[in-house]
């Protein structure tokens, strides 16, 4: 029975995006979670959501639409919430629901692209094409990348904000760089799990890793576990249920933090 | 206001005023000068400004008025910052369940300055098992921060601060919530920094009675500078004004914490 299923391209495809995703969304994850910021993964998919609107309206990879409106969004939210002007939440619940609006507005416009929509709402592997999985794969690589040069610096200004900046960490570019990658990221998810669906991977294998109290590398190791675990699963028990996938994978990690928080190390 | 007689100032306050926002100034035209291998207890009621005064030492906050200089560089151009190791209050009040093991805690304090992009090398953890084993940590260094006691977090807050071989720390308010005995300890600790390894410390504290007994130098900020003085006439002076009647405000606030 399991042979069968690579016999389906889309299948692989939806494998092989998935399993980029699940292996981006807790790196960015964990700073956002500690950060106390995890609601901006939510806000950047509704943002992300007008961008799609925007790019099947003008004919454009929704993909590359959703990715500059989020990146652009990102550097609003961060200058709003910087300006002290406005609460940090309240920035986000003005991109929140001003994105949604737009998003609503613009599908009122155009007729013809439901179908492809709801796909982009709840995820389907159905959707992911070929150049989808190399625009992921090539962000997927630039995401790793920046992590990987700014890892140190992130992990000081998460944890201490204040003493990282005395010690000469460029904090606000720092900041700048993760909602650029959070944005990133969400953008370039959205065909696996759709809108509604991505903060709960970039959310929930870091919060589950979280219970298990160890470091930071090794927490981020278990959430990597879990994350790509639920994903390949979803997408397995989608395929023979004949569920949504979007769905069955956010289940699945449900299921493991319910696990984990139950029978895990208190 | 006692002249600090001394070869080299290191930090320079010079009539510095601050506000935040536009209300009323929190510092107003406070001088002050802070020489190499100086232990000094910046001291003063809640809300008087102390711990303003040193985040204005470390371009925490830009004062309004005058100008501050660390190593005779005015701050806004000042880029040594791995010569300064700063330990914010915060650092005990920090989440208890933040995933990070003490070692790692250390090794963000390599993260300074233009060394912040690059990978661990050898050289860094050298640097961190010298600062845990000169705060007597080395044995916890796989422990998870959120685990350890106030006392034992404190040390390797301290850890992290010297791992860049800082010439002066900052400490604010590092001995709230913790016991007696381990403030003992942890004064002990301070003293062998500022003796043996001959690193400046300043340090923001409303125990007062405690401070005169281990700093040089006091400082009483109250908006403005209020005195400069050695413990000796610290303690004479409030004696003196005790005497005479007046009401000694600063020294009725050490019993906070």
């Amino acid at each position: 029975m399991l042979a069968n299923i690579f016999q389906y391209s889309f299948i692989v495809r939806g494998l092989e995006a998935g399993i980029i995703v699940a292996i981006i969304a807790p790196l960015i994850g964990i700073f956002l979670v500690l950060k106390r910021y995890s609601l901006i993964a939510d806000t950047l998919s509704h943002v992300s959501l007008a961008g799609i609107a925007i790019g099947l309206l003008l004919g454009i990879n929704p993909v590359l639409t959703a990715l500059a409106a989020a990146v652009v969004a990102s550097l609003g939210i961060e200058r709003l919430r910087t300006s002290k002007k406005v609460y940090g939440e309240s920035a986000l619940a003005l991109f929140l629901s001003g994105s949604l609006a737009l998003a609503v507005v613009i599908l009122s416009l155009a007729h013809g692209f439901n179908a492809n929509l709801f796909g982009y709402l709840f995820g389907s592997i159905v959707t992911v094409t070929d150049s989808d999985v190399w625009t992921i794969l090539t962000l997927a690589l630039l995401v790793i990348l920046t992590l990987g040069i700014f890892y140190k610096a992130l992990v000081y200004v998460t944890f201490d904000e204040e003493a990282a900046k005395v010690s000469g960490v460029p904090v606000r570019l720092v900041n700048t760089v993760l909602i650029i990658l959070a944005a990133l990221t969400v953008a370039l998810a959205i065909p696996i799990v759709g809108v509604l669906l991505i903060a709960a991977l970039i959310v929930i294998p870091v919060v589950t890793a979280l219970q298990l109290k160890k470091s930071f590398l090794v927490s981020i190791v278990y959430a990597e576990i879990f994350s790509i675990l639920s994903v390949v699963a979803g997408i397995l028990v989608s395929f023979y249920g004949n569920l949504a996938t979007g769905g069955t994978i956010v289940l699945i990690m449900l299921a493991i933090f319910t696990g984990v928080f139950i029978f895990g190390k208190k | 206001m006692h002249k600090v007689d001394h070869n080299k100032n290191i930090i320079e306050v010079e009539n510095v005023s601050f506000g935040y926002d536009r209300k009323e100034n929190v510092l107003e035209d406070i001088t002050l000068a802070i020489h190499k291998g100086d232990y000094i207890g910046l001291v003063g009621p809640n809300g008087a400004g102390k711990t303003t005064l040193l985040k204005a030492m470390l371009n925490l906050v830009t004062p309004q008025k005058g100008k501050v200089k660390l190593f005779g560089t005015d701050i806004a151009n000042f880029e040594e910052w791995q010569r300064i190791g700063y330990i914010p209050q915060k650092a005990v009040h920090f989440d208890a369940n933040f995933p990070a093991s003490v070692w790692e805690v250390v090794m963000m304090g390599r993260s300074a300055n233009k060394k912040f992009f690059q990978r661990t090398k050898g050289a860094d953890r050298v640097a961190v098992e010298e600062a845990l084993r000169k705060v007597g940590m080395w044995e916890n260094k796989d422990r998870l921060i959120g685990d350890l006691s106030g006392g034992q977090q404190q040390r390797v807050f301290i850890a992290r601060a010297l791992v860049n071989d800082p010439e002066v720390i900052f400490l604010d308010e590092p001995t709230t919530g913790v016991d007696r005995h381990t403030q003992d300890s942890f004064y002990a600790l301070l003293k062998k920094l500022n003796q043996d390894l001959g690193i400046t410390l300043v340090l923001v504290s409303h125990d007062i009675e405690r401070l005169t007994q281990e700093v040089m130098h006091i400082a009483c900020v109250d908006k403005t500078l209020t005195c400069h003085v050695s413990p000796e006439e610290y303690l004479a002076e409030s004696q003196s004004l005790h005497v005479r009647g007046e009401d000694v405000k600063i020294i009725t606030h050490h019993h906070h914490t």
